[in-house]
């Protein structure tokens, strides 16, 4: 079970409160938390990455153990902390002004 | 008694304005979509419950957003559980997906324009600029975007779809104004429903005779000296907004970059119309409900001092559609303003007497219901307004 923390203005636009908790099977990467994201919340689709490319947004941070995960290839495995849920992964937005 | 209804969009959320007929009395809802830029809501003329917004954020890209009730509730369309399963069984969630058509059967593979410095660059989307409702029918919406181009909805939000044709008038020559290259203004009118204008900084003025097919650029009579290598160039002008008065479609009032200007043959020539203005550079430009020749224009000092000339906010009406301009400052600041009123924060209701509003960087909205002869701030402590539009209820 994946934890997965997103920013404010994310949560308001899902309607959520608190953090997502995602199952997933087989090898967990960013990718593959964020098509089942996406999945249960299509409103979230083109804020995070890209609607075609899938590309990371230019201005969202992917954090997690204390490591910035942002430049990380999106099929790499996560850490096994976020896998199995003992720490978070934080989708954020990068500190740019605003 | 109708009532009017002020769609506010800031560079931090929405805000809903509404008074009785009298418009001596406001009340002020929101921040709506706190904490985005909210570029433009307009509401469906044949529906007024039915609003669409434009949410953006540099952070989170584009969200488009409907109410169905008047501005109580919102949500991105297409994410009503209903409509959320796509025919492939997956979710849809593409109300917020622009994509540029590059598919071979229109014939129009993605294009270039022209960058900042000269160079070619494809086609990539920002956010939406500007949304136009159709006004025969609530699900129909138009949406000007940056880097511009105009979509379509046919679906209430839900998808959209490229008209492509408007990137094959020279679109290699546009570039980016200073705000981007943005598709700002898009003019509809019943009277002639196939025929269509648009806007674009900096790229000029268009127009279709086919609803949106095919497109041709409507910039005869624009000199832009110290913009462009060729002042009378076909296209490359940075328009900053066009109007029409409903009952003359064929009628046009533009502001430019400089000068601001007049077509009486459907954008086939303009001629300028600036006469004593005290500086023809601005943004917005709007036209008097029930007077045709009723023209309303914000000036602001130069391209780089972006604020009103000697610190007086003045907004200049002309009733014999341009040349002669009176300054209307009653209920303005007269010293120490230096607020600017971007291009799309200038609308007219339709009551008699008519009611103008324009909100400014500053955060104020002012309004007038006598035409502009008297002002007063509806609300002072905005965010940045970045558009105004109107409602008129019945």
């Amino acid at each position: 079970m994946v934890r997965i923390i997103l920013p404010q203005h994310l949560r308001t636009l899902a309607k959520i409160t608190g953090e997502v908790r995602l199952d997933l099977s087989g090898t967990v990467t960013m990718d593959s938390v964020l098509d089942i994201l996406e999945n249960q919340y299509p409103m979230l689709r083109g804020t995070i990455r890209e609607h075609v490319t899938k590309r990371r947004r230019p201005f969202i941070r992917f954090f997690a153990c204390e490591q910035d995960l942002s430049r990380e290839p999106p099929e790499a495995p996560l850490p096994d902390a976020v896998v199995k849920g003992i720490e978070p992964l934080l989708i954020v937005g990068a500190m740019a002004g605003g | 008694m109708s009532f009017i209804r002020l769609l506010v969009g800031t560079r931090k959320g929405a805000f809903i304005l509404t008074s009785d007929g009298k418009r001596e009395h406001w009340t002020v809802e929101g921040p709506h979509f706190g904490g985005w830029e909210l570029y433009h809501l307009k509401g469906s003329p044949i529906d007024p419950n039915r609003i669409y917004a434009s949410q953006t954020s540099s952070w989170f890209g584009q969200v488009i957003q409907r109410s169905d009730d008047g501005g109580r509730t919102w949500n991105p369309p297409g994410t009503k559980p209903e409509d959320l399963m796509g025919p492939d069984g997956m979710p849809q969630g593409e109300s917020n997906m622009f994509l540029y058509d590059s598919s071979s059967e229109t014939g129009r593979p993605l294009t270039t324009h022209q960058h900042y410095d000269g160079s070619q660059r494809p086609w990539e989307f920002k956010r939406v600029w500007h949304l136009e409702p159709s006004l025969t029918d609530p699900d129909t919406v138009y949406a000007g975007v940056e880097d511009a181009a105009i979509f379509k909805s046919t679906d209430g939000g839900k998808t959209w779809k490229e008209s492509a044709g408007l990137r094959s008038a020279k679109g290699q020559l546009w570039q980016p104004g200073a705000g981007g290259m943005c598709l700002h203004t898009i003019l509809l009118n019943t009277g002639q429903p196939n025929r269509m204008f648009v806007a674009i900084s900096a790229a000029g003025s268009f127009r279709s005779d086919d609803g949106g097919q095919t497109w041709r650029p409507t910039n005869k009579g624009l000199l832009s000296k110290y913009e462009l290598p060729d002042p009378d160039a076909e296209v490359g002008h940075c328009v900053h907004h066009i109007t029409m008065h409903p009952s003359r479609p064929n009628v046009l009032f533009m502001q430019k970059h400089w000068d601001v200007l007049r077509s009486d043959n459907g954008g086939e020539s303009w001629h300028e119309i600036s006469g004593n203005l005290p500086s023809d550079f601005g943004f917005p430009i709007a036209v008097h409900a029930h007077e045709p020749n009723t023209v309303y224009v914000v000036p602001i000092k130069s391209d780089s001092e972006h604020y009103p000339p000697e610190g007086k906010l003045r907004v200049y009406r002309s009733r014999t559609g341009g040349h002669e301009w009176e300054p209307l400052t009653n209920g303005l600041p007269q010293q120490h303003c230096y607020v600017n009123i971007l291009r799309d924060a200038m609308a007219v209701d339709h009551l008699d007497p008519c009611g103008i509003y324009f909100g400014t960087t500053g955060g104020q909205v002012y309004g007038s219901s006598d035409g502009g002869d008297c002002w007063e701030p509806i609300v002072r402590d905005l965010p940045a307004v970045l558009s105004v539009e109107v409602q008129t209820i019945p």
